[in-house]
């Protein structure tokens, strides 16, 4: 069976506008309401990213650890987290949902669990924030052989002979930084700048699919839409905690939110 | 797993940077794969440099004033009456501490390689001053990461560390301590690998950070062998290094030296902070059994919940209040070439107390937790045993503490 993961680039392709893929935190503000968002965003998201919250996370912005923050002061468990993925698999079967945390967690629960718990509960792919290549060969492997998507970042930063042994190596999917910064910073250089490197990246195997993500608005979505795919993270954790703050309802926030979203990429 | 004699710890580890393949490593986000390894190709290449060497030791020699005392602390062996008790006196250092010395050479690589700014960050306040104070030496922009909790704690530090001209970026995410400030020190360097170097200031974070360090620290070693041939003629017969760790870079600097020695000659023995007494938090992970997990990109024994989630630590000493600790330690613990045990915040405070009611000396609260475990150890020892405490950090800076505990009398008298 094709990952869901490549059936939704597909669908995307077919209605020629890049993939809208969404990131919230797993258990932000309450497990309840983590899926409920999930649940309200599902039509207009492509791909769902759900964040692993975690409580020293190196390259995270201020959004994205306040969500985190809030989540596990809320009691968020990694079993949890798999119990949201697979309720909200209950409610539809098809929309692809990818983890996103750090290695420490994974590493704690045990590699194997936690693939197998993974391919119990409906995940289809995983981003591992500190587990890059080549340390992430063998975990990548195990991975695919769950025919789950191992998603490789790559960086600004990350050379050409690198990039190459990446791409060699990577599944479907991968995932370009846009900029040198933490999730959440305001976009450095002009969307033709992080489009040129993305070129570059694409050229390498264009049959790969690529997303770009971090820095990622409502006001600079509709510039980058050339790509395979676009992450929105910050903007939607932001969302969340000014709904919280004025005491409105998150979830029907971030859903207009993300209708908004997928607007300006249609 | 082995320690190998004849090649400097630092470099023991694997090919992915993992000491006995299990600790250390480099958890980072892709963006600062290149900047690391860019480092480490620089460090690999200047720590065999005989010129950089040269550089290297005429800034400790004539800016941090190496070397340090090595003393004998007559009347407090004396009224222990076992082993003698000496001290090496670190905080005689340019700063007033240990870290200068990996601030100094964090410094000069980052010179070599045409950065403008360097950022850091900070427990106790020592590693910022000292690396503020580098930073002004070499024309380098300075950003130093410090918890909330501990810009509190320990002003006089903070105080020195603007008064050097950087900048101190308050960290209030999380415990508010040394932690935190490494993780957002960590944050900025991701964002600004392009422009700044990063100084990790003690022997944790990616591999090459914690190679750097250690051999910064090193130079603590260097000179007291030569102290202790120069007194006794030769390394003593049975010799003891007491140092605390927190993320173990005066312990790591304090041993290198002696790490071929036979341990029942030259006994390594790391002191971490227990804590409060009555408070489950401690900053021990490998007295208390931690497990192994990652925090600041390497693998090593540290504090955390069943998720994975690290723990809160809890210690009268701001230096110390990390819940991890350096993979080189974790690897001298499992090849079991070092012993590590716990004093608690008031062991500390007892043995600091002990420690300047007998001597002229003014251990900080870090040094003072290896004074409590060297004190109350060398009483069963004896007389020709030689005791050497790392007094790796002066006590100016814990005034408002020292007060506040235990009273004015004991900050007048510094």
């Amino acid at each position: 069976m094709l990952n869901p993961i490549s059936a939704a680039f597909i669908k995307a392709k077919q209605e020629n506008r890049p993939a809208l893929l969404t990131y919230t935190v797993a258990g932000d503000s309450s497990k309840k309401q983590s899926l409920d968002i999930l649940k309200s965003i599902s039509k207009n998201a492509d791909i769902l990213e759900v964040g692993v919250p975690h409580n020293t996370p190196v390259a995270d912005g201020s959004q994205i650890q306040t969500s985190a923050y809030r989540a596990i002061k809320n009691g968020i468990k990694v079993n949890d987290i798999f119990k949201i993925v697979k309720d909200f698999k209950k409610f539809d079967k098809n929309k692809p949902i990818i983890l996103m945390g750090y290695y420490n967690m994974i590493f704690q629960y045990d590699e194997n669990k936690f693939l197998n718990k993974c391919k119990l509960s409906g995940v289809n792919g995983l981003i591992v924030v500190d587990l890059p290549w080549p340390e992430n060969k063998d975990f990548a492997k195990k991975c695919k052989k769950k025919s789950i998507y191992f998603i490789q970042l790559l960086s600004p930063t990350t050379t050409k002979q690198r990039l190459k042994k990446i791409m060699k190596d990577s599944h479907p999917m991968s995932y370009f930084i846009s900029m040198l910064s933490t999730t959440g910073g305001k976009l450095k250089g002009s969307p033709e700048d992080i489009l040129k490197n993305y070129a570059k990246i694409k050229k390498i195997n264009p049959k790969k699919e690529i997303v770009i993500g971090f820095g990622i608005t409502e006001k600079t979505i509709g510039k980058l839409k050339s790509a395979d795919g676009l992450v929105v993270g910050s903007a939607i954790c932001k969302e969340i905690s000014k709904s919280l703050k004025h005491r409105q309802n998150p979830v029907t926030n971030v859903s207009k939110l993300v209708k908004k979203l997928k607007k300006k990429i249609q | 797993m082995k320690l190998i004699k004849g090649i400097p710890v630092i470099d023991q580890g694997n090919k992915l940077g993992f000491w006995g393949d299990k600790f250390g490593g480099n958890f980072v986000p892709e963006t600062l794969k290149k900047p690391i390894e860019d480092l480490e190709v620089l460090f690999n290449k200047l720590k065999k440099d005989k010129k950089f060497i040269q550089e290297r030791d005429k800034y400790f020699k004539d800016w941090i004033g190496v070397p340090t005392r090595f003393i004998k602390l007559e009347n407090l062996t004396r009224h222990v009456g076992g082993a003698q008790i000496w001290s090496k006196v670190v905080s005689d250092a340019n700063g007033g501490a240990h870290k200068i010395y990996n601030a100094t050479v964090h410094c000069l690589l980052a010179k070599r390689s045409g950065k403008k700014v360097i950022c850091g960050d900070t427990g106790a306040g020592y590693a910022g001053k000292m690396l503020s104070m580098a930073a002004k030496k070499f024309g380098l922009k300075c950003k130093i990461f410090m918890g909330a909790k501990d810009i509190a704690r320990q002003q006089p530090n903070v105080k020195a560390m603007k008064k050097n001209g950087a900048e101190v970026v308050p960290v209030y995410s999380g415990s508010q301590t040394l932690v935190d400030a490494v993780s957002e020190c960590m944050r900025f360097w991701v964002a600004n690998c392009d422009t700044s170097a990063m100084c990790v200031g003690s022997t944790v974070g990616p591999a090459v950070f914690v190679r750097i360090c250690g051999w910064s620290t090193s130079q603590i070693s260097r000179e007291l062998k030569v102290q202790l041939i120069d007194e006794f003629g030769s390394i003593p017969k049975k010799l003891k290094l007491y140092n605390c760790v927190g993320g173990g870079s005066s312990s790591f600097g304090f041993w290198n030296e002696f790490m071929d020695y036979d341990k029942k000659q030259c006994e390594f023995i790391g002191v971490e902070a227990g804590g409060p007494a009555k408070s489950k938090k401690h900053a021990a992970p490998l007295t208390y059994g931690s497990k192994i997990g990652i925090l600041h990109g390497a693998a090593q024994y540290v504090n955390q919940n069943s998720d994975g989630q690290i723990e809160e630590t809890e210690s009268i000493s701001a230096g110390l209040d990390y819940p991890g600790i350096s993979p080189l330690h974790c690897f001298l613990k499992d090849t079991k070439r070092a012993r590590y045990t716990a004093a608690s915040d008031e062991q500390a405070l007892e043995a600091y107390k002990l420690v300047t009611r007998f001597e002229k000396l003014k251990p900080s609260l870090e040094p003072s937790h290896a004074f409590a475990v060297a004190i109350s150890e060398s009483k069963k020892l004896s007389k020709d045993t030689v005791v050497v405490v790392n007094s790796c950090g002066d006590a100016y800076k814990d005034r408002g503490i020292l007060e506040k505990r235990l009273g004015k009398k004991y900050v007048k008298s510094n």
